[in-house]
């Protein structure tokens, strides 16, 4: 059985919308990073499932464009995690709502 | 220019005054404060109790009067070197010195003023320079305690300064600059004692009244440049076609019925009638005795009395009017000069007979002997009306200089009387009569009048050599024969009327008439005058002590008049009469040398009056000269006047002696007719015109502008200003209700970003990726 690649998309779309809610939805910073992660990861997902189906794509595009995402992944959950230790040590608290220096 | 030349220094003789004026008014003259209340002010007055008053620093005086000497012997100097290089020349009179720069830029050409000296001008270059200089030494010593000494010395050199250039000046204009600057410097002589309100008083009448004159003299002079084109002398009275022209023009008023060279004379002269004070513009001279006894020689010999019968002199040829007064013709203008100086003559002769005040028995007669010359020249007697210029310049100097040491006298006299008698009283008086010669009765609490005659008497032992000076000027005014100045230049002018008389022309018999009452009674109120001052006792205990004073000061005042009483004397023999026996032979064996000169300056010389013509009025100059002196002496020296007692006159002459001691109320008449009715206007002008219409309109039209002002004002505020706040109150509020939507909480931006995200996606997916999507074939 071949599984469609619709299929693939549902799945990619419902990782990529629990990123979107933990990172509009959770306090904690730690946790908004990890829906951002989650939402890079969805995006992964799609990426691979559009290479694999792809009909006039006969490069490693979609691959190595996921390679590249993890990397980028992995750097933004560095410097992201560096600014939580960093607020942290500033404020004592991973909050999101405490961190509001530049509002009004 | 090189002023060694003759022709180019003349324009060095005024500048030494001139320059003089400049350095004491700028540099020399310095003041320190002090309380008026202090001695060394003498003109103190009551009002200036309090104040502090400037008093000229004693090395002021000294440096002052050292510029101003030098300026005026500077002028001497060179007046007189002018003087004997014109006199050199071969044909002195067609050959003049001179030189011309061109002045003012008319357009076409040039205004061109210069300096000239003819046989005219070059008597008075002889004369004026030699007289001021006199005053000024004279003024050392009578001015010593003024507080402004400096300041008088620096409107003496300036009126000294604009009596050369009148005298040097080869234009009328330019001598009407000079005439002009001299009314300005006797206005502030006359008022130099300006806290005497008659002082200021004094000034202003001469001011004013002299002002009337110039203005139709300027009218004049404006008519001849309109007609000629020129105002030099030279260029007009030498020019036979200018004259012609002139005598042959229509005068613009009267109907054509004068011929322009008339009007315009008759507007020169009443300029001099204004200047020269002759009737009926005398009114200024007497009072003009309120100023300093210097300035009063000043404006009456070497100045400005001067100026008035020489610019009229020198014009003499536009006055002739082309008629000639030798053989009986005569124009309008010279019958002015003849009536005007006539009656002038004669008029102010009367008045003087009656007056008391040393000085001003000389100013009535100084109008009178300006009348003299006057009438002289209305009967073309040229040459003796400017010889007796010039000797009644030198005695008459003389004169007032006399004069002003016996007030000098008198008033160390009351000041060593009242020593004696009100010993307690002497701090409070002791300044005034010890610093100045001001007698201000304001602050006095009895009041003595030092140049009142009634309160002299004896003075021929007190100050002798004032006597003799006063008794040589009296004499050479007076008309003494032979030994005088006077007599000869009197006698010329009786001389040439009588010669016109002979023939029997009106106007010569009417001048020869009054003149010969005139100087009858000259030499009576001259006598009068000498016998009151220095013969018989003293009448009062100011006479009593009269003294000059310190000897420095006495030397300055003294010198002067012993100069001065030798050019009364022999200036007269200058112009002794070829035939006149003995003398003539002395004198003039070349011929009259004052009239071989002086008639030069006229392009068509006068004739001399043969002396054998003239006998008769020979013997009249003696009969008029002795018999008034021979009555005043009967009158007041053979019987002098004892204290208390009445001028024998008055009893004699009845109410006549009323009318000349009030000298006809004349000034009375003048202030009915103009002081009070230009007051009346000037209290109409001032109330009804000036605070009423005028201030009033201007009044309401600020009013006007307050109201309009002040709407426009709240208009501004309400609106402009209401519209100009409005825009940014707006900006703030919105900002202030806008800013809102940065909370700081980054989710909430995710979130909005998000949902537009979505909401464009949809918007994307709706238009065009559906339709692409489709294309690609999902």
């Amino acid at each position: 059985m071949v599984i469609p690649l619709w299929m693939y998309l549902i799945v990619a779309a419902s990782i990529f919308s629990i990123g979107v809610f933990a990172v509009l939805a959770r306090r904690n910073a730690v946790a908004v990073l990890m829906g951002i992660e989650l939402m890079l990861n969805a995006v992964n997902v799609n990426l691979v499932a559009f290479w694999r189906y792809s009909t006039t794509d006969s490069s490693m595009g979609g691959q190595v464009f996921a390679a590249f995402l993890f990397v980028v992944a992995a750097a933004e959950a560095a410097v992201g995690l560096a600014i939580v230790i960093a607020v942290y040590r500033n404020r004592r608290s991973v909050i999101v709502e405490d961190v509001d220096m530049l509002r009004w | 220019m090189n002023f060694m030349d003759p022709n180019m220094f003349l324009w060095l003789i005024p500048m030494g005054p001139l320059t003089a004026f400049l350095i004491i008014a700028l540099a020399t003259n310095r003041a320190r404060l002090i309380p008026a209340t202090d001695p060394h002010y003498g003109g103190h007055h009551p009002d200036y109790d309090g104040m502090r008053v400037p008093v000229v620093r004693d090395s002021s005086r000294v440096l002052s009067i050292t510029v101003a000497l030098s300026g005026i012997v500077m002028a001497w100097i060179l007046s007189w070197r002018a003087f004997f290089a014109a006199r050199a020349l071969p044909h002195f009179g067609e050959e003049v010195l001179g030189s011309q720069i061109n002045w003012m830029s008319l357009g076409n050409g040039f205004f061109n003023i210069g300096v000239l000296v003819d046989p005219l001008n070059a008597t008075l270059l002889f004369m004026v320079p030699l007289a001021a200089t006199m005053i000024f030494v004279y003024a050392i010593g009578y001015m010593a305690h003024d507080p402004r000494q400096s300041r008088f010395f620096a409107l003496l050199s300036l009126f000294a300064g604009a009596m050369l250039t009148l005298t040097v000046s080869d234009n009328l204009l330019f001598l009407f600059v000079g005439w002009e600057v001299m009314g300005l410097c006797s206005y502030m002589l006359i008022g130099f004692w300006f806290e005497k309100e008659s002082a200021y008083k004094a000034a202003i009448k001469a001011f004013t009244t002299t002002r009337v004159a110039d203005v139709i003299m300027l009218l004049g002079i404006v008519y001849l440049y309109s007609l000629t084109g020129t105002l030099n002398f030279r260029d007009i009275l030498w020019n036979q076609a200018t004259l012609d022209m002139l005598t042959t023009t229509p005068a613009i008023l009267f109907g054509g019925s004068l011929s322009a060279a008339e009007l315009i004379g008759m507007f020169l002269i009443v300029g001099t009638i204004g200047k020269s004070a002759q009737f009926p513009l005398h009114v200024w001279l007497p009072d003009a005795m309120e100023g300093p006894t210097p300035v009063s020689a000043m404006i009456h010999a070497a100045a400005m009395v001067s100026a008035g019968v020489y610019s009229i002199i020198r014009v003499f040829p536009i006055l002739e009017a082309g008629m000639n007064p030798h053989v009986g013709e005569f124009s309008a203008s010279m019958l002015l000069m003849v009536f005007a100086g006539g009656f002038t003559a004669l008029f102010a002769a009367t008045i003087a007979v009656a007056q008391f005040d040393v000085k001003r028995v000389l100013a009535y007669s100084t109008i009178s002997q300006l009348g003299f010359m006057v009438a002289a020249l209305g009967i073309g007697a040229y040459v003796a009306a400017t010889f007796h210029l010039i000797t009644h310049a030198f005695f008459k100097a003389l004169l007032f200089m006399s004069a002003g040491s016996v007030i000098h006298g008198v008033e160390h006299g009351e000041h060593h009387a009242h020593e004696h008698h009100d010993e307690d009283e002497e701090d409070d008086h002791a300044h005034h009569h010890d610093a100045s010669h001001d007698h201000d009765a304001h602050h006095t609490d009895h009041h003595f009048d030092p140049q009142d005659m009634r309160n002299m008497g004896g003075l021929r032992e007190k100050m002798p050599f004032t006597f003799w000076a006063f008794l040589i000027g009296g004499l050479s005014l007076s008309g003494f024969p032979i030994i005088t100045a006077g007599f000869w230049s009197k006698d010329e002018i009786l001389a040439d009327a009588w010669l016109g008389l002979s023939h029997g022309y009106a106007p010569q018999t009417f001048v020869f008439i009054m003149l010969a009452i005139s100087a009858f009674l000259t030499a009576f109120y001259t006598t009068r005058q000498i016998g009151l001052t220095f013969f018989g006792k003293p009448r009062s205990a100011a006479a009593e002590h009269a003294t000059l004073g310190a000897p420095i000061v006495n030397i300055t005042m003294v010198a002067p008049l012993m100069l001065l009483s030798f050019f009364a004397i022999v200036a007269g023999f200058v112009g002794v009469p070829k035939e006149f026996p003995i003398l003539g032979w002395i004198f003039s064996r070349e011929g009259n040398p004052f009239f071989e000169m002086v008639n030069h300056s006229l392009l068509h010389p006068t004739p001399h009056p043969y002396f054998a013509d003239v006998l008769p009025a020979v013997f009249t100059s003696f009969a008029v000269a002795l018999g008034g002196i021979g009555l005043g002496w009967l009158i007041y020296i053979r019987k002098p006047l004892e204290a208390g007692q009445q001028d024998p006159l008055i009893n004699f002459l009845g109410p006549i002696w009323n009318l000349l001691e009030h000298k006809y109320y004349i000034d009375e008449l003048y202030v009915i007719l103009f002081i009070k009715p230009s007051k009346a206007i000037a209290h109409v002008t001032s109330e009804v015109i000036d605070r009423g219409v005028i201030d009033g309109f201007l009044h309401l039209v600020a009013r006007t502008f307050v109201f309009l002002g002040d709407l426009i004002k709240v208009f501004n505020a309400w609106l402009i200003d209401g519209f100009g706040d409005a825009i940014p109150q707006g900006v703030g509020m919105f900002g202030e209700w806008f800013r809102r939507i940065q909370t700081g909480r980054t989710q909430q931006y995710i979130l909005l970003t998000a949902l537009a995200m979505i909401v464009i996606g949809i918007i994307f997916a709706l238009s065009v990726g559906m339709l692409s999507a489709q294309a690609v074939g999902f």
